[in-house]
């Protein structure tokens, strides 16, 4: 397959690796916050920690949207689920996220809900066309990646007046997340937790270019390199930062040139700027309340807001006291300190979200990587 | 993350969308974001939709980036 | 068949007719559908008695006896059909034991409104299959569920078999040093089901690999009694098919990616849909843990067979007191291969 497997060689993972162990000076450590859930699930799927040398240390950073989704939402879509007359659709990915009362999507509908997995956002608006008589709710959630579709989706209804479908949108933005975890106090004030450079997204880059990231380097004086997915593009970043940080720069490179501009995906950006406008506020899962971190529609759209169409709950229950997935995803804690970890807390029992998506720092370390724990202690 | 692959374009249908090829399977993906695809562009594709084209001139250099880097790597380190 | 037919004034209307009530009901539609659909085409001496079991001989020895249950959507596939999957799929866990398959039986529980002309393409390429295998469908029953009540067709099946003396092969046999063999490309079936459900909206040319491995699994106990464990990764796919054999062993296991045989079109659909096809089912190729000298001669034999083209060695058995399977990646890594978390679900992130 051109464009994945050159960039999955497993020669020269090892020949960027050894670049690395050269270039890293083994008097210091190397803190690297790789925000997206793509590069974690790549580190862990490939083994890549194996390639590391030990003072280079990967921080799992909370970009993963399903993760990130507070259980008020996950219980709202449930309410929605359950609302008379509606079909529920959504992303297979949200079908086993727990919300309160370990109630996830997947037991509602074994309860009798109606929900479905869709594939695309245009499988949703099928749904709605064959379903006349039915109320289509498309559970949205996401990053700039995933919010055009949605987008397009929306459209799409106005075009064919759709009267029975609507959005129950949780699109989030990168960039707030980002600033929310340098402006932490563990970041800012306390320095508990060392944050010396950001590898940055790959998809969401294609849609917002790399221009967003300069922000950050200049502020907070940190390196970013946005590379892609596959593990040579990850291990590449990781040698990029490391020779920025020992260059003392904190520039915006881009690795993934192959699919990334400075500006990004124009189209894309206007469609979601034409319907869409900033929350004031959004909770994140682990980062708490971020400002003006998530969109819903504008108001010419309202017709297909399931939030201005039915009264969707806004409660948001606390996540369970014990789980510490709020201080895995700000990089505070790893997974094996969480004591939910692996004893009640599993990817077949999912306690909290960083167990549930397969990209969540705590589901790909006990799915991939836990045997290096007891490697160590033993 | 958003899972995102490269995909060849193989042939353009109506109403905005393609055919696209990735190892062999073939699906048919919206090109309501992008502009200008062509048979024979590799695009990104993400929950049906095309959101980019890969530039295969960049991606060439990227490789030859990777390549450099090992031939620079001391290989007594290995 | 040279038995009198039982006089039905009209035949089955297989090409407009459904499945009502009354085939399921005892009387003399049940007689009929039962006559004219399953005797017609499974067609053997034991279930042509017409008794309410069918009687045949067994050479001595120890048996096996095996169940399963098939419910799966769509019916038909490429590459096969809930028909033939139910014997094949029943013939391989007999054979998983060693054990060369006599018999099966069938149970058939069908929606109320199904076509019967669904009913016999299912039920002639069940009775196809059986044929081509050697292995009789002895006894059978009917059962209509009401309209609602049913996915359509829902087929149980036992199988029995017998060992042939001296062989032991089971779960809980794999030693340390042991080596892991499968019989060809992963993937296959699971990948081939997918590519019929609409709601994906993908196209493939990969076809299920349903098939019956016990003549190959004949060849290669003939040759090697000794072999330790024999079982065909079906639901949960290699990944947790390692797993389970992992656990009863009480051995760790450690492969290597880059000899996992997976087609690139199977491996493109798993990309696709991000699905790892170390989890996604086969139906038609086993896993076999032998003695390592034993490998390149049960190798050779399972590449001579036409169901072992794409026989591979993919790691080894060692000790390890936590039981984890274990992957050597392409960029030279490792990491667990852990069971199947849940079901597969397709997913964007």
């Amino acid at each position: 397959m051109k464009y994945i497997d050159e960039f999955r060689d497993g020669e020269l993972a090892q020949s960027i690796a050894r670049a690395i162990k050269a270039e890293a000076d083994p008097a210091s450590t190397y803190h690297i916050m790789e925000f997206c859930g793509g590069h974690t699930h790549a580190i862990s799927r490939y083994g890549l920690e194996d390639l590391l040398p030990a003072n280079v240390r990967m921080i799992h950073g909370p970009g993963c949207p399903v993760c990130v989704l507070p259980i008020g939402r996950i219980d709202a879509a449930i309410w929605l689920a359950r609302q008379p007359g509606v079909i529920l659709c959504t992303y297979g990915d949200m079908l086993r996220v727990p919300g309160s009362k370990r109630l996830s999507l997947l037991k509602a509908k074994a309860e009798g809900a109606d929900v479905r997995m869709v594939y695309s956002t245009m499988d949703a608006i099928k749904l709605a066309q064959s379903n006349p008589d039915r109320q289509v709710v498309f559970f949205a959630i996401g990053f700039e990646t995933t919010t055009p579709p949605t987008a397009v989706a929306i459209k799409q209804a106005q075009a064919l007046e759709l009267k029975n479908f609507s959005v129950f949108c949780n699109h989030v933005l990168t960039p707030s997340a980002i600033t929310q975890i340098l402006d932490s106090p563990e970041v800012r004030e306390l320095g508990t937790v060392k944050l010396d450079a950001f590898i940055g997204p790959a998809h969401v880059s294609t849609i917002i270019g790399s221009r967003p990231y300069e922000y950050f380097a200049e502020e907070y004086q940190r390196p970013v390199v946005i590379a892609g997915f596959e593990p040579l593009d990850v291990m590449q970043a990781v040698r990029m930062l490391v020779r920025q940080i020992n260059e003392g720069r904190f520039e915006v490179e881009n690795e993934f040139a192959r699919a990334v501009t400075r500006d990004g995906n124009e189209k894309a950006k206007s469609l979601v700027a034409d319907m869409f406008e900033l929350r004031r506020v959004f909770e994140w899962r682990g980062l708490g309340m971020v400002p003006y971190s998530a969109l819903r529609l504008k108001e010419p759209y309202a017709a297909w807001d399931a939030e201005r169409r039915w009264d969707v709950p806004q409660d948001n229950p606390g996540d369970n006291k014990a789980c510490e997935c709020g201080a895995i995803l700000r990089g505070v804690k790893k997974p094996i300190d969480c004591k939910l970890f692996g004893t009640i807390c599993t990817p077949e029992n999912p306690m909290g979200s960083c167990m549930v998506s397969a990209e969540g720092a705590c589901a790909a370390h006990w799915t991939y990587g836990r045997f290096r724990d007891l490697e160590k202690s033993e | 993350m958003c899972l995102a692959l490269p995909a060849l374009v193989t042939e353009l249908l109506p109403e905005d969308s393609a055919k696209v090829n990735l190892g062999g399977v073939t699906k048919t993906v919206s090109l309501a974001l992008v502009s200008d695809v062509k048979p024979g562009d590799y695009v990104i594709v993400h929950v049906g939709y095309a959101l980019s084209v890969i530039d295969p001139e960049e991606a060439a250099r990227t490789l030859e980036l990777f390549r450099e880097m090992g031939e620079m790597a001391p290989e007594a380190l290995a | 068949m040279t038995l009198p037919r039982r006089a039905h004034p009209r035949p089955l209307d297989i090409q407009n007719g459904r499945v009502d009530l009354t085939h399921g009901g005892g009387g003399r539609a049940m007689a009929q559908l039962v006559e004219e659909l399953f005797i017609a085409a499974f067609d053997n001496e034991a279930l042509n008695q017409r008794n309410d079991q069918g009687a045949f001989e067994v050479p001595g020895g120890r048996m096996v006896m095996t169940t399963d249950g098939y419910v799966i959507s769509p019916l038909f596939f490429p590459g096969g059909d809930i028909g033939s999957l139910a014997v094949h799929g029943t013939v391989n866990d007999v054979a998983m034991a060693g054990a060369k398959p006599i018999s099966l039986s069938a149970g058939f529980i069908i929606e109320e409104g199904f076509p019967l002309s669904d009913l016999k393409r299912i039920v002639t390429s069940m009775a196809k299959a059986s044929k081509d295998a050697g292995v009789p469908v002895v006894t059978g029953d009917t059962k209509v569920v009401e309209k609602g009540k049913g996915d359509g067709i829902f087929i149980t099946t036992a199988g029995i078999g017998i060992v042939p003396p001296g062989v032991e092969i089971s779960g809980d046999k794999a030693r340390p040093g042991d080596a892991i063999l499968v019989s060809g490309t992963m993937g296959d079936h699971g990948v081939a089901v997918m590519s019929q459900r609409e709601s994906l909206g993908f196209e493939t040319e990969i076809l299920s690999d349903s098939a019956a491995l016990h003549t190959m699994v004949a060849a290669m106990v003939a040759a090697v009694p000794g072999i330790r464990v024999l079982r065909d990764p079906t639901r949960g796919g290699l990944a947790s098919t390692l797993n389970e054999i992992a656990g009863q062993s009480g051995v760790g296991m450690l492969m290597e990616e880059a000899l996992v045989p997976v087609k690139p079109q199977v491996l493109g659909a798993c990309e696709l849909l991000g699905l790892d096809p170390l989890y996604v089912a086969n139906e038609g190729k086993l896993i076999c843990i032998c003695a390592e000298e034993d490998a390149p001669r049960l190798l050779d034999i399972m590449r001579s067979h036409p169901l072992g083209r794409d026989a591979a060695r993919i790691g080894a058995c060692r000790e390890d007191a936590h039981h984890f399977v274990q992957m050597k990646t392409r960029m030279g890594g490792n990491r667990v291969v852990d069971w199947l978390a849940g079901e597969q679900l397709p997913r964007i992130c």
